[in-house]
């Protein structure tokens, strides 16, 4: 084991870092998301120049050798930073998706194109009823003729305002598969949304949507799905620790300049026992996220236990953290045009999206992974 | 980043665990699964199996007796230790004295005082705390007076744990007085059998008997046994304290104890099914579950911390917080899942140190059930001993954010 970053992680942790420096301070970013887009293509191009788009994805699968890490490593950043480019939608969901599915010409090409920063891609998979649970989908396919006819209604399609094309799980009478679908298909209606935290996602729904193309055939999506929504977790884990990082430095800072009763306010104990507590759930996080990370990259046992595992704590830890950021600045806290509110937006998101804690408990607890294996057996042996 | 478990560190595991059980005798261990504090022969008897291996105390430096295991393996080797129910030996001799003996004693200390803690023939306790000074240590006032080649002990510590047990104490006394209050303290070895020297018990709310007050009346002590310099006994007891940063974290006993929830639970009839079906009780189990994990992680992270690094004293600042509040809520959440007997006061069926001598008891037989109302009580203590979380929250504040 070894909890330091290798030189080239340490590189891409300090060229994003960089550039969030330099590109996104809050009138920046303010710019940003009132745009059409809600981000900037100019900065999708340079994240595709720096090879951010492919640093999470092995050599074999297009990409430039790197894993999860490097993408946690990238979202963290981007969570001290408020990054609003479809990084997640892109770069983890879809891609990671992709990667996991066998390689195949029309893969390939997608991957490559995404990963150049030409094809902007989406993951349609969450539907209104599922409320985080991966295994549920109603979305359904049907063959017509040569091809595959969908019908149904995905929520909460994170970047599909501004993708090109979807990535459609849906089911037929064989199991899940995954479609292709381009977002400008007449045939299926978007209604575009902000999320709290600015950033953009659609509804989409499909009536009789043509697909030409199959990504992976039904029976054989869900293990590329379960990949790519695992991709997802440890990557908003990573960004909502880079946010909590940022929301506790600017939180203790405004303690050590803001007076009230003839002093700053870092000398009231209540306050720093509070920032003691934020911490401590910060840093167990960041614990938590590297058990996820292992999980996803090596050998697992259960990698569903601990995924929601890391979710679960991560969840939880958002909101306090998010929370007593905006309590302990006061009023100003509550002020749209003050940074730490958008701090608290993010957080209050990633510990909702993909499943809340209580979603993640449950899949814990169906997923028992007891530690060394359990004590019942040793109880019987004796 | 690299998060695999290295396949030589996998083996060593199993080694220790092959080892703990061909070696843990079966009444040892049948008696460890109940959750009172172990009794002195069967730590001694286990500490003797320990170290005729080698492994009394693989923490210390290997000249005295311990190995040169890596921090990880030490790790390792204890979580084995927890995983089996081993009993839980002097963890005040082999843990706090011994590396202050090691890297403070004299060399006529190290050879008088090790051995004997090894071959598991001589106890120790710890007499810092005093009834005015818990969190404000320093601010003790128990005083050893030089009178030829002799201290003379006089004052009174509280909260010494097992000195019932113990052999020997070692305690921090003033023995400078117009001086600032850390400078003054001296860290003494007394022979807890000398004359002046008396032991009252201190029942604790789990009906155990494992605390004492000890008082000191004009007690001698041969000034050899003071251990260093005198005046130093402060930064001695901070080295102690900051000696081992992840034992505070307690998670191989608590991992132990989550496991216990869920045996406890997968049994116990709730309805027309088990317990671990409550979908309620089972999320409050994986919640539990989950934050131990991380801390499990965040233990992970110091112990693999190198020269140097950033950041890793915030880490090990915050293990003793969380660590002990989950141990906590471990032992409650097994009392939970007892149900009725939840709430039953459970003596010790062996007869150790019965406070109520009624004879009265639960009528529970698995010995996985046994004592869980005792130690959910103690738990109590887990957030006030070892510095009150109160105050490591305050060196957080301070130290690591600033404040």
């Amino acid at each position: 084991m070894d909890f330091k970053l290798t030189t080239e992680q340490q590189a891409l942790a300090d060229n994003v870092a960089r550039f969030c420096a330099k590109e996104y301070d809050f009138r920046a970013r303010r710019q940003l998301l009132e745009s059409a887009d809600g981000f900037s293509r100019a900065h999708w191009a340079t994240f595709a120049e720096l090879g951010w788009l492919g640093a999470g994805l092995p050599e074999t699968a297009g990409g430039f050798g790197g894993g999860a890490i490097e993408n946690a490593v990238v979202m963290e950043a981007f969570g001290r930073g408020l990054v609003l480019e479809p990084f997640l939608a892109t770069a983890v969901l879809s891609l990671q998706t992709l990667a996991a599915l066998p390689a195949g010409e029309v893969r390939d090409r997608l991957i490559e194109s995404a990963v150049a920063g030409q094809t902007l891609l989406a993951l349609a998979h969450g539907e209104p009823t599922a409320r985080g649970d991966v295994d549920h989908v109603e979305t359904q396919a049907t063959q017509s003729g040569n091809g595959w006819v969908l019908n149904g209604h995905k929520s909460l399609v994170l970047g599909a305002p501004s993708a090109d094309s979807l990535l459609v799980s849906a089911r037929a009478k064989d199991g899940v598969g995954l479609f292709l679908v381009p977002r400008q298909d007449a045939s299926l209606r978007l209604k575009p949304y902000r999320t709290l935290d600015n950033h953009r996602a659609a509804d989409v729904w499909f009536s009789n949507t043509r697909v030409e193309t199959v990504l992976a055939p039904p029976g054989s999506a869900m293990p590329a799905l379960a990949t790519g929504l695992d991709h997802g977790l440890t990557a908003v884990c990573a960004e909502a620790i880079g946010a909590m990082d940022a929301a506790i430095l600017m939180t203790r800072d405004y303690l050590k300049t803001r007076k009230q009763f003839g002093t700053t306010l870092n000398n009231f104990q209540a306050l720093q026992h509070r920032m003691a507590d934020m911490y401590v759930e910060y840093e167990l996080s960041r614990s938590i996220l590297y058990q996820g990370l292992a999980a996803l990259d090596g050998p697992a046992r259960n990698r569903g236990h601990a995924m929601s595992a890391m979710k679960a704590v991560v969840s939880s830890a958002a909101l306090f953290v998010g929370r007593q950021s905006v309590q302990l600045h006061g009023g100003i806290g509550m002020t749209e045009e003050y940074a730490i509110g958008h701090y608290y937006r993010r957080l209050f998101v990633i510990a909702n999206q993909f499943g809340g804690e209580d979603l993640h408990l449950k899949r814990m607890a169906t997923n028992p992974t007891p530690f060394w294996g359990g004590i019942g057996e040793q109880v019987a042996a004796s | 980043m690299e998060f695999s478990l290295a396949p030589e560190d996998e083996a060593f595991r199993m080694e220790v665990r092959a080892f703990i059980a061909a070696e843990l005798p079966a009444d040892i261990a049948r008696r460890a699964r109940h959750d009172y504090h172990c009794v002195r022969d069967d730590v001694r008897r286990w500490m003797r199996i320990l170290n005729k291996k080698g492994w009394g105390a693989p923490h210390w430096p290997e000249k005295f007796g311990g190995t040169s295991w890596s921090p990880l393996r030490k790790y390792i080797f204890q979580d084995e230790l927890r995983r089996a129910r081993a009993p839980v030996v002097d963890r005040c001799a082999l843990d706090l004295l011994g590396p202050v003996l090691c890297a403070f004693g004299s060399p006529a200390q190290q050879a008088r005082f090790l051995p004997p803690v090894l071959s598991g023939d001589e106890w120790w306790c710890q007499g810092f705390s005093e009834p005015n000074s818990g969190s404000d240590l320093a601010s003790l006032r128990t005083r050893a007076d030089l009178d030829g080649d002799h201290y003379v002990v006089n004052g009174q510590k509280i909260w010494t744990s097992e000195a019932h047990q113990a052999d020997w104490i070692f305690a921090l006394v003033r023995t400078g007085q117009n001086v600032k209050p850390q400078a003054g303290i001296s860290f003494l070895l007394i022979d807890i059998n000398t004359p002046g020297i008396t032991r009252r018990p201190i029942w604790s709310i789990d009906e155990g008997y494992t605390l004492n007050e000890t008082f000191f009346d004009n007690v001698r002590v041969p000034a050899e046994n003071l251990l260093g310099e005198p005046g130093k006994g402060w930064s001695y007891a901070k080295y102690l304290l900051s000696h081992e940063r992840t034992t505070s974290a307690v998670v191989s006993h608590t991992k132990r104890d989550v496991e216990q929830v869920r045996y406890i639970a997968e049994r116990a009839p709730s309805g027309s099914g088990k317990l671990i079906d409550n979908p309620a009780f089972a999320a409050k189990l994986a919640r539990l579950e989950a934050e131990v994990i991380a801390l499990e992680w965040a233990v992970m992270r110091v112990l693999h911390t190198r020269e140097g690094d950033a950041g890793a004293d915030g880490v090990a600042s915050l293990l003793k917080v969380r660590g002990s509040e989950l141990s906590e809520r471990a032992a409650l959440l097994a009392a939970e899942a007892l149900g009725d007997y939840g709430v039953v006061a459970m003596p010790d069926p062996e007869g150790h140190y019965i406070m109520h001598k009624d004879g009265m008891g639960p009528p529970l037989t698995d010995d996985e059930e046994i004592g869980v109302t005792a130690k959910a009580m103690f738990r109590r203590a887990t957030t006030i001993y070892g510095g009150a979380n109160e105050i490591q929250r305050m060196i957080i504040a301070k130290s690591v954010l600033g404040l």
